[in-house]
Parts: C-alpha cells; sequence; structure tokens
C-alpha cells in the first residue's frame, strides 16, 4: 500500500492524515500571520502618543488579529488534531465522509484567503469593525468602504467549513469506533471532539443569520440592526454572543481534551474520575448556551437578565473547576515525567486557572461594569486563549508530532520554546490586569503618557516579543525535526491510546486490523488482542470534487462584494458542478 | 451502484448519511429558529406600512401550504413505493412531489411579486425585511429540494433507483418533510397569528 506522492495527490487527497496536515501547515501560517498583526499592536504601544501606525491601521490590526486567530489559527488547529488523531483513537479507517471533509479544509482555506486578500487590494481594505463587528459601527454610514463586507463574506465561508467538518466528526465519532470502543471508553479527547463539534453544527447557524442580516443591511437596503427604520443594534449583540460564548467553548475543550491525553501518559496514571471529566465537558457544552448576555453587561438589560447571567456565568465555572481539579489529582502519586508536552499542559492548568479566575471576577454586573472595554479583559481571555487554548495545542504538537510524522521533535529545543513561552506570555498580558483596572481602555491606538502607564505598556510589548522569539524557536524545531529527529516509533511516550499501538506516521489505511476494544487503557492493561485474520483493505481513491464544489463559494462571495451578480450564478453553477460530480463518481468508503 | 461495500458496520447501527442529515436537521432549527425568533421581536417595530395585515392573504397561503403537506404524503408514498420495489410507482409519487414543490414555489412568486405591488419591500421596514429573509430562507431550502428530488426522479427514469438506494430517497424525504414541518411553524407564527 504505497502512498501516492506529488501535488495532485495532496490536491485530490481524502486521507484523514493528509488533510489533518495540511489544516495544520495552513492554520499554523495563519498563526503566525495572527502573531506579526499582533505584534505590531504592541510595537505601538510600546511607547505613549507612538505613531507607528495610524488609527485606521491599528482598527484593522486589532480586527484581524481577533479573526485570524479565533476562525483561522486556534479553530483550524483544533481541527489539525481531529483529523489527524481522532480517526486513529477510535480505531477507524477514516472519518465518516472522506470527500466532505476534503471540502471542509479548502472552504477553510479559500475563506480565510479571501478575507486576507483584502490587505492586498488598493487601499488594502482589511476588516476594521472589530472581530465581534458591532453594529451599527459596521453599517454603510460607518463603514462605507468593502472593508467589513470581506469581514462578512469571509466569515460566512468559514462558517461552512466548520459545520461540514461538525457533522463530519459527529457521525464519525459515534458511528466508526472499533468494536468494544463504548463511548464511555473514548479518549478523552475524542469526546472532547464530539462536544465541541455538537457546539459548532448549534452555533455557527446563529452567526450565519447574524451575518446573512448585516450582509442584507450593507448590500440590499434593510434595516435589521439600523434604528432609522425601527432595528435594534443589541439584536446583533444577542445573535453574534449567542453564537460566540459556545464559540469559546468550541476554543478551549479541543485544548482540554489534549491536556486529558497528555496528563495521564506523563503521569503513568490512568485521569482521576474519567467519567466526571466527560460528563463536566458536556455539561460546559450545555451551560456554554446559557450564559452569553455577560458579555452585555454594559448594555443594560435590566437587573432580572443581568442577574440571571451573572449566575449562570458562576455556576459554569463549576464544571470547569471540576476538570482543573480532576488534572491535578491526576498528577498526584503519578510517575512524572517533564516533557515539553508535559510542561505546556502544565502550563495550561496553571494559565487555565488565573483566566478562569480572572473570569469569574467578570461575571458580577458591577465588577464587570468596571473592566468591560478595558485591558483587564483583554488579560483575562488572553490568559484563557493563549493560556488556555495555545498552551494547550502546543502540548498536542509535542505529544502528537511524532505519530504525524515519525520523528520526535527536539526536547531541549522544546523546553527552551515552552520557557520563553512561558515567562513571555505572562510578561505580555499579567501587567494588562493593572493597565485595565487603572483605566486604559482597548481598541485605541494610543495613550498619553499623563496616563502613568508607560513602562507597564513597555513590559507588556517586551513579552509579546519573547513569545515572537519562542514561535522562531519552535519553528527551528519543527524545520530540524524533518531530517534531525530522533525517530519516534509506535509509542515513544508509552501512551494507552490506540493511536500509540500503529507505526509512525500510520499507513495511509491506519490499521492493517481493525482492534478490539476492551478497556479505555487498552494498551496499558495489555489486553491481548485476540488474533483475527487480516482483511483486505481499501484504501478510497482521491477526488478533485471536493476542491472545485469550494472554489464556487468564494466566487459567489464576490457577488455582494462587487455588486456584479453574474459572479454569484458562475460561483453557484461550480458549486452545483462539483456537488453533482462528487454525487455520482465512482467513490467507495 | 449496488455496491454492498456501502453497508458497513456503524456503532450505533445508524447509516452514517443518515446520521449526518439528522444532525444537519438539528443544526437546521438553530437557523430557523434564530429567523423565526427576529421575525417575532421586529413583529409590531415597523415604523411605517405596510402592516402584516394589510398585505398577508390567509386564504391564498393555506392553498400553497395544503399543497405542500400533500406533497409530504406523496414524499410517503414515493419512499414506500421504491422499498417495495415499485419502481412504476415510485416515479409517479416522485413527480408528484416535484410538481408539489413547484405549486409551493410558483404560489411564492405570485405572493412576492404581489407585495412588491403593494409596497412592501426588503427596505420599505422591518416587516419586509424579516418576512422576505424568513419566507425566502424556506423558498430556497423547497426549491434546492426540488432539485434533489429531479435528479432521483432523473435517476429513477433511468433505471438506477431502486430498492438498493431507498436510502438516498428516504433521506431526501427526512429533508423535505424538515421543510414542511418548519413551514407549518412560520404559516402558524407569521400568517394565522399575525395580529
Amino acid at each position: 500500500m504505497s502512498e501516492a506522492k506529488g501535488l495532485r495527490s495532496w490536491l485530490t487527497t481524502t486521507d484523514h492524515k493528509r488533510i489533518g496536515l495540511l489544516y495544520f501547515w495552513t492554520a499554523f501560517w495563519f498563526l503566525l500571520i495572527g502573531g506579526l498583526e499582533a505584534l505590531v499592536i504592541r510595537a505601538q504601544l510600546a511607547r505613549p502618543d507612538n505613531q507607528l501606525v495610524s488609527a485606521e491601521t491599528y482598527n484593522q490590526l486589532f480586527t484581524m488579529h481577533g479573526t485570524t486567530m479565533v476562525f483561522l489559527a486556534l479553530m483550524p488547529l483544533g481541527a489539525a488534531f481531529f483529523n489527524y488523531i481522532v480517526p486513529l483513537q477510535i480505531g477507524a479507517r477514516d472519518v465518516a465522509f472522506p470527500r466532505l471533509n476534503a471540502f471542509s479544509y479548502w472552504v477553510f482555506l479559500l475563506g480565510g484567503l479571501f478575507m486576507n486578500a483584502s490587505w492586498f487590494l488598493p487601499g488594502h481594505p482589511a476588516p476594521d469593525g472589530g472581530w465581534f463587528g458591532y453594529a451599527n459601527l459596521t453599517s454603510t454610514q460607518y463603514s462605507p468602504g468593502p472593508n467589513i463586507d470581506f469581514w462578512v463574506l469571509g466569515l460566512q465561508i468559514l462558517g461552512i467549513a466548520s459545520l461540514a467538518a461538525g457533522f463530519n466528526f459527529i457521525v464519525t465519532i459515534l458511528n466508526l469506533r472499533a468494536p468494544g470502543m463504548k463511548l464511555m471508553r473514548l479518549p478523552v479527547f475524542s469526546w472532547m471532539t464530539l462536544v465541541t463539534s455538537f457546539l459548532i453544527i448549534t452555533a455557527f447557524p446563529v452567526i450565519t443569520v447574524a451575518l446573512v442580516y448585516l450582509m442584507f443591511d450593507r448590500v440590499f437596503g434593510t434595516h435589521f440592526y439600523l434604528p432609522a427604520g425601527g432595528g435594534d443594534p443589541i439584536l446583533w449583540q444577542h445573535l453574534f454572543w449567542l453564537f460566540g460564548h459556545p464559540e469559546v467553548y468550541i476554543l478551549i475543550l479541543p485544548a482540554m481534551g489534549i491536556v486529558s491525553e497528555v496528563l495521564p501518559t506523563f503521569s503513568r496514571k490512568p485521569l482521576f474520575g474519567y467519567t466526571v471529566v466527560v460528563y463536566s465537558g458536556v455539561l460546559i457544552g450545555f451551560m456554554g448556551w446559557g450564559v452569553w448576555s455577560h458579555h452585555m453587561f454594559s448594555v443594560g438589560l435590566g437587573p432580572i437578565a443581568d442577574s440571571v447571567f451573572a449566575l449562570t456565568t458562576m455556576l459554569i465555572a463549576i464544571p470547569t473547576g471540576v476538570k482543573i481539579f480532576n488534572w491535578i489529582a491526576t498528577l498526584w502519586g503519578g510517575q512524572l515525567r517533564f516533557t515539553t508536552a508535559m510542561c505546556f499542559a502544565l502550563g495550561f492548568i496553571s494559565l487555565f486557572t488565573i483566566g478562569g479566575l480572572s473570569g469569574i471576577t467578570h461575571a458580577s454586573p458591577p465588577a464587570d461594569l468596571q473592566q468591560t472595554d478595558t485591558y483587564y479583559v483583554v488579560a483575562h481571555f488572553h490568559y484563557v486563549l493563549f493560556g488556555g487554548t495555545i498552551m494547550g495545542l502546543f502540548a498536542g504538537m509535542y505529544y502528537w508530532w511524532p505519530k504525524m510524522t515519525g520523528r520526535l521533535l527536539s526536547e531541549p529545543l522544546g523546553l527552551v520554546h515552552f520557557w520563553l513561552t512561558f515567562i513571555g506570555m505572562n510578561l505580555t498580558f499579567f501587567p494588562m490586569h493593572f493597565i485595565g483596572l487603572l483605566g486604559m481602555p482597548r481598541r485605541i491606538y494610543t495613550y498619553s503618557a499623563d496616563l502613568g502607564l508607560s513602562q507597564m505598556n513597555m513590559l507588556s510589548t517586551v513579552g509579546a516579543f519573547l513569545i515572537g522569539i519562542s514561535m522562531l524557536v519552535f519553528g527551528y524545531n519543527l524545520w530540524r525535526t524533518r531530517r534531525h529527529g530522533a525517530i519516534a516509533g509506535p509509542n515513544p511516550w508509552g501512551g494507552a491510546t490506540l493511536e500509540w499501538s500503529i507505526p509512525s506516521p500510520p499507513p495511509v489505511h491506519n490499521f492493517d486490523v481493525i482492534p478490539t476494544v476492551t478497556s479505555r487503557l487498552q494498551l496499558w492493561d495489555k489486553h491481548p488482542h485476540p488474533p483475527a485474520a487480516a482483511e483486505p483493505v481499501h484504501v478510497p481513491p482521491g477526488s478533485w470534487w471536493p476542491l472545485v464544489a469550494a472554489v464556487g463559494l468564494p466566487v459567489m462571495a464576490l457577488a455582494p462584494l462587487t455588486h456584479i451578480v453574474w459572479f454569484a450564478f458562475v460561483g453557484a453553477g461550480i458549486l452545483l458542478y462539483g456537488i453533482y460530480r462528487w454525487a455520482y463518481e465512482p467513490f467507495e468508503v | 451502484m449496488s455496491h454492498p461495500a456501502t453497508a458497513h458496520r456503524t456503532s450505533m447501527g445508524l447509516d452514517n448519511r443518515k446520521m449526518a442529515f439528522w444532525a444537519f436537521i438539528g443544526s437546521e432549527c438553530l437557523l430557523f429558529g434564530s429567523l423565526i425568533s427576529t421575525y417575532l421581536i421586529y413583529q409590531g417595530r415597523s415604523v411605517s406600512g405596510p402592516m402584516p395585515a394589510d398585505v398577508l392573504d390567509i386564504p391564498v397561503t393555506s392553498i400553497s401550504t395544503f399543497d405542500l403537506l400533500m406533497s409530504s404524503l406523496w414524499m410517503v408514498l414515493a419512499l414506500a413505493a421504491i422499498q417495495r420495489g415499485d419502481m412504476k410507482w415510485a416515479k409517479i409519487w416522485l413527480f408528484g412531489v416535484i410538481v408539489g414543490g413547484l405549486i409551493f414555489i410558483g404560489f411564492q412568486i405570485y405572493e412576492f411579486t404581489t407585495f412588491v405591488h403593494e409596497g412592501l419591500t426588503l427596505k420599505t421596514n422591518l416587516f419586509g425585511a424579516t418576512f422576505f429573509v424568513l419566507t425566502g430562507t424556506h423558498g430556497a431550502h423547497v426549491s434546492v429540494g426540488v432539485l434533489w428530488l429531479f435528479t432521483l426522479w432523473i435517476r429513477a427514469l433511468q433505471g438506477k433507483l431502486g430498492p438498493a438506494n431507498a436510502m438516498t430517497v428516504e433521506i431526501a424525504g427526512l429533508y423535505w418533510h424538515f421543510v414542511d414541518v418548519i413551514w407549518i411553524v412560520i404559516f402558524t407564527l407569521v400568517y394565522l397569528l399575525h395580529t
């Protein structure tokens, strides 16, 4: 079963492992772009009254930094691991719908390119309304250029990619489990992927509707968000955060799943309270739908709404806290090995706890009114999304890189990367708690020396560049490992889950014989594999049609962007043609 | 088309495509839920006319609603026919569903043009915006359904559809019934309770 090579094989691939790698590298480049935008922001804020970038460019930078990191870096990095690892963990040969999986990736790539193309057009009209795009700042009256159109249309394209992936992974995890892999034997990472997928398929329709209204307001002259026509800008906030808060859990749950794999492996102990961790994850998924208005305390929704959302927000801290205690209890009495992956997982626990605690402080509406729109909030969500999600994703990269490439990343370089990231991250974001509480607002391109915050801002900027250097170390580690990394073997860490039972990197068909699962910790419990006859392994061929269908979407999006109607028909034609050829090509799964 | 290789064993005993489709329907509920909620929130908040009572024609829309409901019945009969291998009636009923869908779309085109002549467009007021986006999204779903069923009907005429792939018809039927149920909700909330 030799693997196909060449550009064509990548453009037509339906192999979940290759699609996982495509997701990884694409999202990694977007992570670097988003990081570069953050560095320009921090360079601008290094000194008071700085003129490095204009206020307009600054608006574009923080808008695209947020949008890129959420939709083009963190979510797809999670998706990279969903793709590569989940089928291996559940003992499957691929995902349920391999071509739909390829479609998801191509739509994601094209949506990301579509939005970022705005940087390169004359006048570089990149989106500038914030990643939250509040109405009526996004109306044609206040944003007449195409900036917001790129954002609205780009996000709609990206939403389709996420939805398709969500359906695919729900079916994959529920239906493609190896014999004996009961739901309560699923590795926690696969469980969190399942919860995340349900959140994706329920949350993304809501933002799609919100974006469609905004598009209609801008293109067809409706008044969904325009007070002049009776519309209510607050409707946008409700729809956006109704999506936006589940989105926070879409970003953090995969990282929680990774950490729940890494900690047991390097403690040589089963995860403490597996069932409780799983149920807490599911509970977080449900409760994540009942807290959205805590993003809107300053709107003035009234004492009853404020009280209810304060209460639900404090309650959701409970299952999260339960998980943290379970992770700590997993470490207790274990044979700890401080590998890079383990260090990042421990970094996750400590930093995510800090972010969680500052989160509880703005569960209280009166406190939140002091904190909202200040750097305190910026500090909070970076502790959650950087200290939490990114640290978790790095833990996953060091943990699974040998599985994905066959070679171990350098541990010494990895530890340098970890400490630079850990110190840089705290140096960048810890002072922001004080910067914010002392009164510096977010999203303002400069500040006066009279504010007395110049030193702390400089400190924060130094920290940001330290993170930048840490990424260079990581990049060098990735590059070096291609040729000089130690050969990993099937199970370099002594992991317990099925992905470690097969060669690294796995063969195209993953498993020569589909395993029969008898335990949650299959490889530790050393249950003898019942001898099974090798089956004929069928590997589906590649297909061009997911890529062709995906191309139709950005072409359609050109119509509302340029107001040239025939783009819509051409794009729809390409999409339909791709779908029909896809539906009727011979393709056996 | 009859390759038994596609009949995989699945962990839940439910066909992959069918499970994905149920998840899709769940997702669609949130889409229509958001659209319907917006319609209800903005009810009575238009700053100028025409208002719902000025333009909505319940008797006419009742006919198209009845037509859509009947098409769901024909869908059930089409699936039953194909499952028992009766391709003659499968083709007839599938054709019936397509015609039912087209009649519904025809009614909607008539309704939209009438409203525009009476001065209600997307831009006129919040009622116009929420009404056209909600019912237009539904109409787009019906159109996709018609295209899908038309494709299956052509496959049936070519003799490429039979009991072995009745699942494809069953899934199209799930979609059709879902779109029908959504219309019942819209008809009730937007038309019957429009005060």
